[in-house]
């Protein structure tokens, strides 16, 4: 088991002719994932990497069967992809671009929600189910197969987390980058739903950063909702405040958003939570051999 | 992105937000021929700087002859004004803006803003213009009212009610301006694709006209490319050089009060980076994001910027390789080394992708001031010992 996405998955790549949509859609399909075609208008009708290119998303889901996307088209389009995605039918969307306007996101994410399709980033490494599938550009080598879950704003620190875990002697079941922007798909909330409910997740890792308040709604839902050992770290306990810490989102407005008031709530909401990403391993260890 | 209250004011005009009438000045004389040109008798000399508090660090002041209008102009003009919001450093003022005088019988609040949380913008507003709004948020929570729009749907009347009655404007004809004021400024919002609007004070005049006596506008520098305008109000002197030096190569730099330079790829590691730093006893010099296309020029250029500041003992360079390559890191390293005086150790840590290759890369150039790591962990340590002068 694992959450959202498996050896099953079926995916769509859109601007997949593109530089970076060929370079990791080629990276995917080494790994593993069921890539079954892409979308680029204009060159429908050709092929790519071995698989058919497809004008639209429509027409790209009937001929495959495709149900997730996933998005390399470049910032000003991402919000045209995302919805042309959910208005044909995909369920899934993996945005992986950086640099989308914010107010392009808030209509795609209302967009999405309305037909139904969950979204994952923009602005984030992807989602990858170990030893099964992998949508987006983390290296696959360091995911080994295991039992921990890993939610995390950032993709190095989700590098760094899942690597610390294997080097424990444990693994990842699904690990999901959800991004550092303002607005974002998944949060913390959902996806920590679905790894209570995967009965192969035994652990929870949750990385977070400065600005915003979905760890605090985190919090808030594990008090009440999950029973899985959970284990965090919120990056940015150093940063000033009002300055933007390389993620658009990652920024102390006024005396809000900042990692203290995050880490507060975590610990008194029953999370392990650790001060430095060094940690993350041996809290996993901690709370796995309890 | 942030501009100045006088170009803010420029776009409130243009959507008929009202403002008092005023002119930008460069000198003394161009400020004196403004105050003339506005007519009147009283004039709001205002330093530009782009902080709030200005009226309290003296760089707004009143003036009731042409001849204070230039000796407020002359005073303010080159004067290094300290805010809360700028440090204690302060910012040079190089613009002061000369404003007309406003009748004021009433401050309020109002700024639009996105609510993270809503997805969606807010209006805030209250009754306690004038005053800090964290401080009013604060200790009065419920002199601050917030009406989310969604801009699927735009400013509906019931917005516009919830403000008026929330301000207590019981006047017809007051509640009416007070409502179209918001809904302008709510557009305006939108169409520029800002992050923040926040006027304060907003005053209500003696003849019942409400009028924006403040204005601050903040943008979504992702969405800069389609304002081509905006951006052409960028004020580079406003920006912290370094950090603009650096965003030209596509490096992502904050200068902080430490002693350890931090080179790093991504925000959340370079973040968790200076966190461990400061958990291991050391201070952090940066924040550093050396970002997904890293090479030997950048890795270079890091380092340039980083060592400008004589405060840094020592280099922490940590890599988790992803789409960046470890061995490319390693050899922007040796290049570095070469371009750049690097008189303080450095410790490199690189883990992912090709990080053997890059060790065996380090090994053999076997350069005098680096230092490798095992890990994060191993890497911090070293760094924090190596800053303190211990080997």
């Amino acid at each position: 088991m694992s959450i959202l996405v498996n050896k099953n998955t079926k995916v769509i790549v859109q601007g997949f002719t593109g530089g970076e949509g060929t370079f990791h859609a080629e990276q995917c399909m080494a790994y593993g994932t069921d890539i079954v075609g892409g979308v680029t208008p204009g060159k429908g009708g050709q092929t790519h990497l071995g698989k058919p290119v497809f004008n639209t998303v429509k027409e790209a889901v009937k001929a495959t069967g495709a149900t997730v996307s996933m998005v390399f088209v470049p910032p000003a389009f991402v919000a045209d992809a995302v919805m042309e995605a959910a208005a044909a039918g995909i369920e899934l969307a993996v945005v992986i671009t950086e640099g989308a306007p914010v107010r392009d996101m808030q209509a795609a994410k209302a967009c999405a929600t309305k037909h139904g399709m969950m979204t994952i980033g923009p602005n984030c490494p992807g989602i990858i189910t170990a030893d099964e599938c992998k949508i987006g550009i983390m290296p696959g080598s360091i995911f080994k197969k295991g039992n921990v879950g890993l939610i995390s704003k950032s993709g190095t620190l989700t590098y760094e987390g899942a690597n610390q875990v294997c080097n424990e002697g444990f693994g990842i079941t699904t690990a999901v980058g959800i991004g550092g922007d303002p607005i974002i798909g998944l949060s913390y909330k959902q996806l920590l739903g679905m790894f209570e409910a995967d009965p192969e997740t035994h652990a929870i890792v949750m990385i977070g950063e400065i600005g915003g308040d979905l760890e605090i709604q985190a919090a808030a839902y594990i008090k009440d909702n999950v029973t899985k050992p959970v284990v965090a770290f919120i990056a940015g306990q150093s940063a000033p405040a009002g300055k933007r810490m390389g993620h658009a989102g990652a920024i102390i407005s006024g005396s809000a958003g900042t990692a203290k008031e995050k880490m507060d709530a975590l610990s008194a909401a029953g999370v392990k939570v650790v001060v430095s990403p060094a940690e993350i391993g041996k809290a996993v260890k901690e709370v796995l051999s309890k | 992105m942030n501009i100045h209250e006088y170009q803010a004011k420029q776009i409130f005009a243009k959507y008929g937000v009202p403002t008092p009438r005023g002119i930008i000045a460069n000198t003394p004389d161009q400020a004196v021929a403004n105050a003339k040109e506005l007519g009147g008798n009283i004039w709001v000399v205002k330093a530009q700087i782009h902080a709030g508090g200005r009226g309290l660090g003296g760089g707004v002041k009143l003036a009731k002859t042409k001849e204070e209008v230039r000796e407020l102009a002359t005073e303010i003009l080159g004067m290094t004004l300290v805010t809360h919001q700028t440090g204690p450093e302060g910012k040079l003022v190089q613009k002061v803006y000369i404003e007309e005088g406003a009748d004021i019988v009433d401050e309020l609040y109002l700024s639009v803003v996105l609510d993270r949380a809503a997805e969606m913008p807010i209006i805030m507003a209250s009754t306690e213009g004038g005053m800090d709004i964290e401080t009013v948020a604060h200790d009065t929570p419920e002199k601050i009212i917030k009406i989310a729009v969604d801009p699927a749907f735009g400013f509906q009347g019931y917005h516009g009610r919830e403000l008026v009655f929330g301000l207590g404007i019981t006047d017809k004809n007051e509640q009416k301006k007070m409502i179209d004021f918001a809904k302008k400024l709510y557009t305006l919002y939108m169409e520029n694709d800002a992050e923040m609007i926040e006027i304060n004070p907003l005053i209500k005049t003696g003849s019942g006209d409400f009028i924006a006596l403040d204005g601050k506008m903040g943008f979504d520098d992702s969405a800069l490319g389609r304002h081509p305008d905006i951006e052409d109000m960028r004020d580079i002197s406003e920006e912290d050089p370094d950090e603009r030096e650096a965003s030209q190569y596509g490096l992502s730099y904050i200068a902080l009060d430490g002693e350890i330079g931090c080179m790093v790829n991504g925000a959340g590691l370079a973040m968790g980076t200076m966190d461990t730093i400061n958990y291991m006893g050391g201070t952090p010099a940066n924040f550093l994001d050396v970002g997904g296309s890293a090479n030997a020029e950048t890795v270079a250029k890091g380092f340039e910027i980083i060592l400008k500041n004589p405060k840094v003992k020592a280099i922490f360079v940590n890599i988790f390789g992803g789409i960046v390559r470890c061995d490319r890191i390693a050899n922007g390293i040796l290049e570095a080394t070469k371009l750049v005086d690097v008189h303080v150790p450095v410790i490199v840590r690189l883990d992912g992708t090709n990080a053997a290759e890059a060790a065996v890369i380090l090994q053999n150039a076997n350069i005098a001031n680096v230092i490798t790591a095992t890990d994060l962990a191993d890497g911090a340590a070293k760094a924090v010992a190596a800053a303190k002068g211990e080997k």
